[in-house]
């Protein structure tokens, strides 16, 4: 395993609230290269804002967010630019529909990194491959399993070559059997030294992937530190609580 | 080899779609045929036959009507055309939402309603003989060129709307994709969320065309001679109604199939089966 080493991303004193509802109260966070964070918490703890928060989907109120040092939520900074350098993949998808997979892919190799046709193409070609996916390059998302479907979309997120890849409940959506698949994909990612922040219901994955597992809750980060902690004998009554719960439901 | 349970099952499912056809067919000879019945056995049917259903009229004049539904055909093509032009550039612009557009943004607005709220017919006499009365240089004065400027404006305000339904439509999570794969706001409308929008709208947009390629009849108001005004001439001439039925069939032969691919973009449900 490849060792983390400086930070890539650095969130401080990070709020934002939707009208009268506080998402996010005050979220401390530090990624370091090569490391994988997971966001732990129950539906609704802020996982899915904080990870549009730190792509620029949604504006934060206070705090700031730090990409390799240069604070990203300045007003002044230009969000297409931010996103370029990041990679989002949502917890439904959101393939494009009237593309094939490998026009997923590709497009935003060539309209936002200006890559020309036949160099996005082969690349698009070989990340696919890279992800099982060979030979459904011309296949719509429509014809697709679930499982392929998310790999596409981690093949799409990962073609821009960012500097970090955040993860919002990529399993959440698929059938149990499809599961395996695409964890597969995160665990391969990980193993090259991707750094990624991933939101996770599913607990032996961040166990095994995550280096350190930040447990949300109202908005906050109650507990962070390595999973054999945070997992297997946390300090915090609302973490037990979580992860009792869990237990219950077999999910853990 | 089949079970019999299933030989069974197959038979009466023979059986009711035998019955089914009979049925349909049966009532359908009832319907249309007392319909039939009726118009056939009215008092005033022959001397009808004779003003609206004459052979030798219509034969003498459908090549005159037709030429004449040859400038219809070529005034609904262009406006057409220009409609899917102007009411995509309409809906555009009532959708961004850059604070320099406000001006245009509100003008849009006002189009729209505008247009949207005024007969056709009244659109077509204003613009027919207001614009010439301006007796503006450069301005046209064609009536044709008017009349069908009168019908695009109409025309465009409705597929503006369309085109907004159809981009509305589509799922904020495309364009929240689209964003994240580092796209600006302008290229993710045109390269992923028209090309679904468009898509999506294409059987409400030629619906709106089937209503206009009937509705370029409006022009003869302003004399051109189209297939409505040419057909009104001839009966005119020969207190003959049957050029105008002559017409009729002209606009049913281009507005029909228009309508069979309405059908057939909605999907199966649509269509007559």
């Amino acid at each position: 395993m490849i060792e983390p080493a400086g930070p890539v991303l650095e969130l401080r004193e990070v709020t934002k609230a939707f009208g009268e509802r506080e998402v996010l109260r005050g979220i401390d966070l530090t990624v370091r290269e090569h490391e994988a964070v997971a966001l732990i918490g129950a539906s609704g703890s802020g996982k899915s804002t904080l990870l549009r928060c730190i792509d620029l989907l949604e504006e934060i109120d206070d705090g700031d967010v730090f990409l390799d040092g240069e604070t990203i939520t300045d007003p002044a900074v230009d969000p297409v630019g931010v996103r370029r350098r990041l990679g989002l993949v949502f917890q439904a998808y959101n393939l494009f529909p009237h593309m094939t997979a490998l026009e997923n892919v590709v497009l935003g190799e060539r309209r936002a990194h200006g890559a020309s046709r036949a160099e996005a193409e082969e690349r698009g070609r070989a990340l696919l491959a890279r992800f099982g996916l060979d030979g459904r390059e011309d296949d719509r998302p429509d014809n697709l399993s679930g499982g392929q479907q998310q790999r596409i979309a981690i093949a799409r997120a990962f073609a821009g070559r960012p500097r970090a890849l955040l993860l919002d409940e990529v399993t959440s959506a698929l059938d149990p059997e499809l599961v395996g698949e695409v964890l597969a994909a995160v665990r391969d990612l990980k193993e090259e030294g991707m750094t990624m922040v991933i939101a996770t219901h599913e607990m032996s994955f961040a166990r095994e992937v995550a280096d350190q597992v930040a447990f949300l809750h109202e908005g906050r980060i109650l507990e962070q530190g390595p999973p054999s902690r945070v997992l297997t004998s946390p300090q915090q009554d609302e973490t037990r609580r979580f992860l009792s719960r869990l237990l219950e439901a077999g999910r853990a | 080899m089949p079970s019999d349970r299933r030989l069974e099952r197959e038979a009466a499912r023979r059986r009711r779609h035998r019955r089914g056809q009979a049925i349909a067919a049966l009532s359908s000879l009832i319907v249309l045929g007392g319909l039939a019945a009726l118009i056939l056995t009215s008092p005033g049917w022959p001397e009808v036959r004779e003003t609206f259903f004459n052979w030798d009229v219509f034969k003498d004049s459908f090549p005159d009507v037709a030429k004449a539904f040859w400038l219809d055909v070529k005034i609904f093509v262009i406006a057409e055309l220009a409609i899917l032009v102007v009411g995509l550039v309409v809906a555009l612009v009532r959708i961004a939402r850059s604070p320099a557009m406000f001006p245009l943004r509100l003008l849009s607005v006002i189009y729209v309603d505008v247009f949207r709220g005024i007969p056709t017919i009244l659109l077509v006499f204003l613009i027919g003989f207001g614009v010439p009365a301006l007796r503006l240089s450069g301005v046209p004065t064609d009536p044709i060129v008017l009349g069908g400027i009168a019908l695009a404006l109409s025309y465009s305000a409705y597929v503006a709307e369309v085109y907004r339904a159809g981009i509305n439509s589509v799922h904020r999570g495309q364009r929240d994709a689209a964003l994240a794969v580092g796209l600006t706001e302008t290229q993710a409308l045109r390269h992923v969320i028209l090309p679904q929008a468009v898509r999506r709208v294409a059987p409400p947009l030629l619906n709106d065309f089937v209503a206009l390629q009937k509705d370029v009849a409006l022009i003869s108001i302003l004399g051109p001679l189209e297939a409505f005004r040419e057909a009104q001439i001839i009966e005119a001439q020969l207190f003959n109604f049957t050029p105008l039925v002559a017409a009729a069939l002209l606009y049913l032969a281009v507005t029909i199939p228009t309508a069979r691919i309405v059908d057939r973009l909605g999907g199966p449900e649509g269509a007559v089966r």
